[in-house]
Parts: structure tokens; sequence; C-alpha cells
């Protein structure tokens, strides 16, 4: 509950920085609210009268405020369209891609780091740990450019663009098979830096417990090496892995929009692409709220379920 | 480790030099085009190929590390000093002091930070100086987090209090007995900050948002992306850079983090 009332004010504070960028662009402030187009003057007065621009600048962040707890993210006038729905069609393409990446990199980055921890200081968690290494490295933009080389230019195996064929969307199993051949390579590139550091702390949680008591007395109850893994340690790598993905959700929609940018993949990120290149400003600016709001409420989350998940943290 | 700490050490000081004597170690002007367009590696002298307005891409590249060590370089460097200064008053002061700082700190530490860089840059216009202080403004919380932990900690320290009795003022107390004690973790954390600032900057250069007026890594594979179907030589080089540069900081915290570390020392 205490973290919940700890939310609120960032929350607020996440609105008013919003705001603050709007009032300290260069130039005449409406211009952060209409984007950096030939608008008619009347539109750009009615824009400064509703956002009361001639007032003193409390009231202009009050009233900001206001509008967007109503849920008004303002107009775009490049999409002529309200930034709220204009957000909202993208969504969808976006939570299927970082959704699908996110399920890949939990599922592949613990495995991997189990049976690592399991041949600790062998040949393979050697190799593995080199692997991951390197892979932490790589900007998954350019991971993106590369799969796109491999496997759609050179193979010719997958699509490189988009998220369905261009020529109408197959119906039934024939359709999803394409959209799954679209999302293939952006999820992979999505997935790779997070996948190694999720393998990372898998195994450093999971080499933390093998000589705890409780692992031990499995083993005298006769638990086999598979079982005691899989029944026993990763259950602690559990909590780890969660906070992980929840303080790097940040980090996981900028890459999103990186990898949307590189595979032409209809969501979020590709939006946030065009509007900066059409300097469409308050669809920039409603996004930058999106995703802090969500990075808030990733913050909350992770640390709710780590409570339920792991009593000793209460 | 210790062999792969020589690598990274090497490839570092490799990529340093280059940015240094970039005119002499480039063969070729990197901003100016020629009627050879689009040519592979290893044709007419140009290694790795030249870009769709007849750039070298070698040339490119070595003028881009300017860029990209710069950005990290001060970007961690700064970053380090704001996160001690805030690290240590929160810590030393406890108090009002500390909550509010950590209030703060948990609030630029909330940021999307890579989203906000890009639409801070996108809303006030590109350039190097603006670059380096967005990563700077959204990096600091890290090391203030850990600095704050550790001051907190060496407050009562014996040897903090035999300090004070001996009269020593607090501020000095502070700079000269406690700060110095908790700077090794800070280093590591620079080391990554670079890397993570590094690859910012990329990410930035990649989105169109870099100084139009200087070759960057990022910039380069924002102009591969059009040209990955005739040319994947623009977007290989440039790439593979950023990742060995980043994986080279990466490597050099490890052995940082294992040498500074007491318990790991054998």
């Amino acid at each position: 509950m205490r973290r919940i009332l700890h939310a609120i004010p960032l929350l607020l504070a996440v609105i008013l920085l919003n705001y603050g960028l709007i009032a300290a662009t260069p130039g005449d402030p409406v211009t952060a609210l209409v984007g950096d187009f030939p608008a008619p003057a009347a539109y750009r007065a009615q824009v400064r009268h509703d956002y009361g621009l001639d007032k003193p600048v409390p009231i202009q962040a009050l009233r900001y405020l206001v509008r967007v707890l109503h849920g008004d993210l303002g107009y775009s006038f490049a999409n002529r369209q309200p930034v709220v729905s204009l957000i909202a069609g993208r969504l969808l393409a976006t939570l299927e891609l970082v959704g699908t990446a996110l399920a890949f990199a939990s599922i592949a980055g613990v495995l991997l780091g189990a049976v690592s921890a399991q041949f600790g200081g062998g040949i393979f968690d050697r190799a593995t740990r080199g692997a991951l290494t390197v892979g932490y490295a790589l900007p998954e933009f350019w991971v993106g450019q590369m799969l796109i080389l491999c496997f759609a230019i050179w193979l010719g195996w997958l699509p490189s663009q988009g998220a369905h064929a261009i020529r109408g969307a197959a119906g039934g199993w024939a359709g999803i098979a394409d959209g799954l051949r679209h999302l293939l390579l952006p999820a992979i590139a999505l997935s790779l830096r997070y996948l190694a550091l999720i393998a990372r702390v898998t195994r450093t949680s999971i080499l933390d417990v093998l000589g705890a008591n409780f692992v031990l007395a499995a083993r005298a109850r006769g638990a086999g090496s598979i079982r005691v893994l899989f029944g026993h340690a990763l259950r602690n790598a559990a909590a780890p892995v969660l906070n992980t993905i929840g303080f790097n959700l940040g980090f996981i929609l900028a890459g999103s929009a990186l990898v949307e940018t590189v595979f032409g993949w209809p969501g979020i990120g590709r939006l946030l692409f065009d509007s900066i290149e059409s300097r469409d400003y308050p669809t920039m600016l409603g996004i930058l709220l999106l995703v802090s709001v969500c990075v808030v409420g990733a913050n909350l989350l992770t640390d709710i379920v780590h409570r339920l998940v792991d009593p000793r943290v209460a | 480790m210790k062999r792969q700490g020589w690598m990274a050490a090497a490839w570092l000081i490799a990529l340093v030099l280059a940015a240094v004597f970039a005119p002499a170690v480039a063969n070729f002007d990197p901003y100016s085009g020629s009627a050879d367009s689009l040519l592979p590696p290893f044709t007419q002298g140009h290694w790795f190929g030249t870009d769709d307005l007849g750039r070298d891409i070698w040339a490119e590249t070595v003028f881009g590390a300017r860029v990209s060590l710069i950005v990290g370089v001060s970007a961690a460097l700064l970053g380090a000093i704001v996160g001690v200064a805030m690290g240590a008053l929160a810590g030393w002061h406890r108090g009002a002091v500390d909550a509010t700082l950590m209030r703060l700190t948990e609030f630029f530490q909330i940021l999307p930070r890579f989203v906000l860089a890009m639409i801070v840059i996108a809303l006030f216009g590109p350039g190097i100086g603006k670059v380096i202080l967005v990563i700077t403004v959204l990096a600091w919380p890290q090391t203030a987090r850990m600095v704050r932990a550790s001051v907190a900690t060496l407050r009562r320290a014996p040897f903090v209090e035999a300090a004070r009795i001996g009269g020593m003022p607090g501020s000095r107390v502070l700079m000269q007995e406690v700060v110095p004690n908790v700077l090794a973790p800070v280093i590591v954390l620079a080391a990554m900050d670079v890397a993570a600032a590094i690859l910012l900057e990329a990410g930035l250069g990649f989105f169109g948002l870099g100084d139009p007026n200087l070759v960057s890594w990022g910039a380069m594979l924002n102009e591969a992306q059009q040209y990955l179907r005739s040319a994947w030589w623009m977007a290989v080089f440039p790439g593979a850079t950023i990742a060995l540069t980043v994986l080279a900081f990466n490597r050099l915290a490890d052995v940082l983090n294992a040498g500074l570390d007491p318990r790991g020392r054998s």
C-alpha cells in the first residue's frame, strides 16, 4: 500500500516534466503543442487559449496536468487525429513484439543460465558466459540489420519488413503463420540483450543457492540433480529475473523503438521515429508520457510481485 | 579473464589512438564524397568499401570513434562527478537532505532515459554538447545511490570518528577521509556508463538525432538501413565497431571490479 502511495507523486512529477519540456522548448510553446507545421492562426490561438498559455506558469502547469489526467494528450495536426487514438492504434503491435521478445528472453535466458550454473566452471559454462557478454554488448538495431542481411536478403527465408504480407492478410492458419514469420526476426533482435542479462542473473542466483541447506536436504532425500535444479534452485531465480525485466522496461521499450524502425514494424516505436522526422511534437510527448507511466507502473508491479514471490522482502 | 582484459585494453588503446590521429589513420576524407559510390571492401584502396555518396567507410569509422569516445567518456565522467556529489551529501547529512536528494535520485532513475533523450534532442535540436548533457542528467542516479550507501556506512567508522574528534571540520572529513574510500566502485560503474553512453549515442544517431556536422557510428547505420540489400558493408563495419567498443568497456569494468574487490584478490 505504501508503495502505491509512493508511485502517485512520481506519476505527477512525470506529467509535470512533460509540461516542463513544452514550456522550455525554444520559441513559441504553442509549437510544442501543435507541431512544427504551418497550422492556421485560428487553430494556434485556440490551442493557446485551451492550455491557458497566456496565464502564469503554475496555472499552465495545472491545466496541463488536469488535461492529461482526463486522458487528453492533445491533437496530432500531422495525422489529423487525437494523440490518444493515434497511440492506441499502434499499441497492440508493440505489445506483440515486446511480449514475444520478453517471453523468449525469459525462457531461453533461464534455461541457459540454469544449465550454465549446473556445469559451473566447465567448458559449456565458460563458452556460455563468453557468448552472453558479447550478446549484452550488441546494439539491438544492428542485430536487427544483421538478421535481415542473413535471413531475409542472403538466405531469403524470412520477410524483412512489416508485420504481415503486403498483399492482403491471409485468414486462418496461413495468416497466423505469416504473422509469426514476420515476428520472428524483430523479436530475436529485441530479446538478445535481455536474454543475456536474464541468463547471467539466473546463473548467479542458482550458484548462490546450490550449496544452501534446503538444496543439500533435497539432495539428501535422493532428488536427482535435474529435480534439484528445476524443483528447488530455479525457484530462487524467479525474483531476480522478474526484477531484471521490471527495472529494465524503459530500455526494452526504447529498444523496441529502434527495432521497430529497422523492421518497419507498425508499433509505437515506429510512430515515435515518424513523429520525430515530421516534427510532430504532441505525438512525441504523448509517447514519452505513455512510456514513463509504463515504467513507473512496471516498477510498482515488480515491487508488489516481488513481495508475493519472496516473503523475505516484506 | 586476464587475457580478455588485455584484449579489451588493447582495443581501447588502438581506438583512442585512431581517434586522436584520425586524419593520419584514415587515407580518405570522411566528409567528401566521390563518384565511386557503393564500392565493396578492398577495391581501389577502400578497405571497408564506400557508401552511397562515395565516402570511404574506413575513414568514417575512424572519425566516428571521436564522437563516440568524447560522448561516452565525458558523459560518464560528468555523471560520476554529479553522482558522487549527490550521494556523498545524502549519505553524510541523512535526515531531510537525504530524503530530498534520494527522492530526486529515484525520480531521475525511473525516467525512461533513452526515449527521453530522443525527445529532448528532437525538441531542442541536435549537438554533441546537448547529447552529453542529456546522457549525464540520466546517468548519475546509480552512482549516487551506491555512494550514498557507502558514505552512510563509513560515517560512523572509527577512523572517521577519530578525524572528527581531532577537530577536523565536517566538510573536510567528508572530502578527505570518506569520499576517497568510496571511489573504487565508482570507477567500475563509470566504465560501464561509458559503454551505456556509447550505445545511447549510437541509438540517437540511428534515429537521425546525431550532430549533422559530424560522422558518427549511429548515423552511419541509419544510412546503411536503406542500402542493406545493395551494400552490406555499410552496416557491418560501423556496427561491429560499436559492439567491440561496448564489449571492451564492459570487460574493463569486470576486470576493474575483480581487481578492486579485496575478496577477489589472490
